[in-house]
């Protein structure tokens, strides 16, 4: 038998319920694997081993996700953990409730174990935007993991996590999961309920599985999904079972090639690892047709100003006052918030915060917010016309591996094209997975490729089914990272 | 086209956001270039198009006016940064 943290979730809860291990024996597999290469990933920020401990001693494994550990993004709030969004801001916040998609993994028998890095406030694609550390890529420790959910990617990647929740505005479960040869998806927005989701950008936020195959993300999209009355953008949906399509071929699917997801600078090593599983997907019987999304190099100036107009509303929270950091001896109110306001964010956070406010400001509201906007009709405008045409497009999910730690940390408009191929996917609302497609040799290190499919809204029981479909051809899915 | 009309001290201001003398120069510098980027969004005609302000609009979301159980008064104040006789305390307003 392979070590007990090579398992996915659907093999280890086989192996519960033939009694080889017990969710106890999981666990402290889980921990003592965490113990062994956490220290050279830094993809948990805590843990709490002797809670979670006792819930696996008496989880029932009948339950959908009975006696599972799952690693949490630490911009969703558990119960009496802490919750800091990788910010100094939050730090020593303890969250006062459980956000839904906790409290529905609980009741499917799941248990939340560890905090996992991120950009602040899930702001970056490379996890270097933390306060407290920096998160390695498990293929190759001198580069990032991709971001923001840097830390859920690259646990799952690493083997010191079975499955995790990440949270995706622009890309940042698909990026991360790309950069770290894993599976994460993206859930149509309405999917999930995003109550005790940290707000970055309401009408972009969406949270979403990470795990080592397109089954398990389904198995955790079965438990997250549905209405909540806490978040009133939540649709509400006939109960639909996400797996019910796994297990199938690609005959006779239609799948498009965006033309404009192939664009000039995108690394051609990585164009090449797409094209190939493009060619694999034709072999196993889907067609393949060319399509147009006219409007794709808009999406990141759209995206950069929707979302920093977003979030610095969505920001504005953090006063000082009812919780949050706090400036000592404040003059008066005004320095009250101008200094803890100083003092708690990051760079990349004031910046998209001053962005945001400059575009919603009397003057350039026009200029810019409105004026997105309506390009933001555009951008889904093309994916709905795409749509008639194919079941799913399939395409990169990032135009680079993972780079370098420090490569492109002070300049942030490169950073931002990083997430091209992920972004429009947010700005239209449709569901979207990255599954891995192959490597790279980068530096002398084997990088792992993101292959992206995109689904029509509230279309994930068919994504999934043509994503499982070519990882379970591919093979890809099962090869982790040497010298771990 | 350079947006010469972003002065990052008078926004951060607006934003109640203190900065430091490096951090408005760099800023002001990495915004300009973001701003100069997001100038190509001017070369669409969108003068007929709607604007999208989410991607699953849903109107009006009522629910029945009655209270539901929320967070008691010690979970309420457990993070708040200073706190008196069960009270958050703010920072002096009026002089």
């Amino acid at each position: 038998m392979s070590e007990l943290t090579d398992l996915s979730i659907s093999e280890l809860q086989a192996g519960f319920r033939r009694g080889d291990f017990t969710p106890a024996d999981a666990l402290r597999a889980l921990e003592s694997r965490i113990a062994a290469v956490d220290p050279s990933i830094d993809a948990y920020l805590s843990r709490d081993f002797e809670t979670a401990l006792a819930a696996a001693e008496k989880s029932d494994i009948n339950l959908p996700l009975g006696g599972v550990p799952i690693g949490i993004k630490d911009a969703i709030n558990v119960l009496g953990e802490s919750c800091t969004c990788s910010s100094k801001m939050l730090a020593g916040f303890k969250s006062p409730y459980d956000a839904t998609v906790i409290a529905k993994l609980r009741t499917a028998g799941a248990i939340p174990y560890g905090r996992l890095n991120m950009d602040e406030f899930a702001m970056g694609s490379s996890t270097e935007n933390s306060a407290y550390k920096k998160t390695r890529n498990p293929w190759d420790t001198t580069r990032i993991p991709g971001g923001s959910s840097g830390g859920s990617a690259a646990s799952v990647a690493a083997r010191e996590a079975f499955a995790t929740l990440g949270s995706d505005t622009g890309g940042s479960i698909r990026q991360p999961a790309a950069l770290c040869g894993v599976v994460g998806l993206k859930p149509s927005y309405g999917r999930v309920s995003r109550y005790g989701l940290v707000a970055f950008a309401s009408s972009l936020d969406q949270i979403g599985p990470i795990a080592r195959t397109t089954r398990d993300c389904a198995s955790l999209l079965n438990v997250i999904s549905g209405k909540d009355s806490h978040d009133s953008t939540s649709l509400d949906l006939p109960a639909e079972d996400f797996t019910a399509k796994l297990g199938g071929d690609l005959k006779g699917v239609k799948l498009g090639v965006p033309k404009e997801y192939f664009v000039d600078g995108m690394n051609p090593s990585v164009r090449s690892q797409v094209e190939a599983a493009i060619q694999r997907c034709k072999e196993l019987g889907a067609e393949i047709i060319e399509v147009s999304l006219p409007h794709t190099s808009y999406a990141v100036g759209v995206y950069y100003i929707i979302a920093t107009a977003e979030a610095s509303a969505n920001l504005a929270r953090f006063d000082g006052v009812r919780y949050g950091h706090r400036a000592k001896n404040p003059r008066d109110l005004l320095d009250h918030y101008m200094r803890s306001r100083e003092e708690g964010f990051g760079s990349e956070v004031k910046r998209r915060i001053i962005l945001g406010t400059y575009v919603l400001s009397s003057g350039y509201y026009d200029a810019y917010y409105l004026r997105a906007q309506k390009v933001r009709t555009l951008i889904r405008q093309d994916f709905t016309n795409a749509f008639e045409k194919v079941d799913a497009l399939i395409c990169p999910t990032s135009p680079d591996a993972a780079f370098k730690i420090g490569e492109r940390v002070d300049d942030p408009l490169r950073m931002y094209l990083a997430d091209i191929f992920t972004i429009a996917t947010n700005l239209a609302g449709i569901c979207g997975i990255s599954v891995p497609c192959g490597f790279v040799e980068e530096g002398g290190s084997k990088l792992p490729v993101g292959l992206q499919f995109l689904g029509k809204a509230l279309d994930e029981t068919r994504l999934l089914g043509i994503a499982d479909a070519y990882e379970t051809a591919s093979g890809f899915s099962s090869q982790r990272p040497p010298n771990l | 086209m350079s947006s010469p009309n972003l002065d990052v001290r008078d926004v951060a201001r607006l934003a109640r956001i203190e900065l430091t003398e490096e951090e408005a120069t760099t800023f002001q510098s990495q915004l300009g270039r973001v701003l100069e980027y997001v100038e190509q969004l001017k070369t669409l005609d969108v003068s007929n198009v709607e604007p999208t302000a989410h991607a699953n609009p849903v109107f009006n979301v009522l629910r029945e006016d009655v209270s539901h159980p929320g967070l008691t008064r010690e979970a309420a104040l457990a993070n708040a940064p200073h706190s008196a006789n069960n009270l958050v305390v703010v920072t002096k307003v009026i002089e």
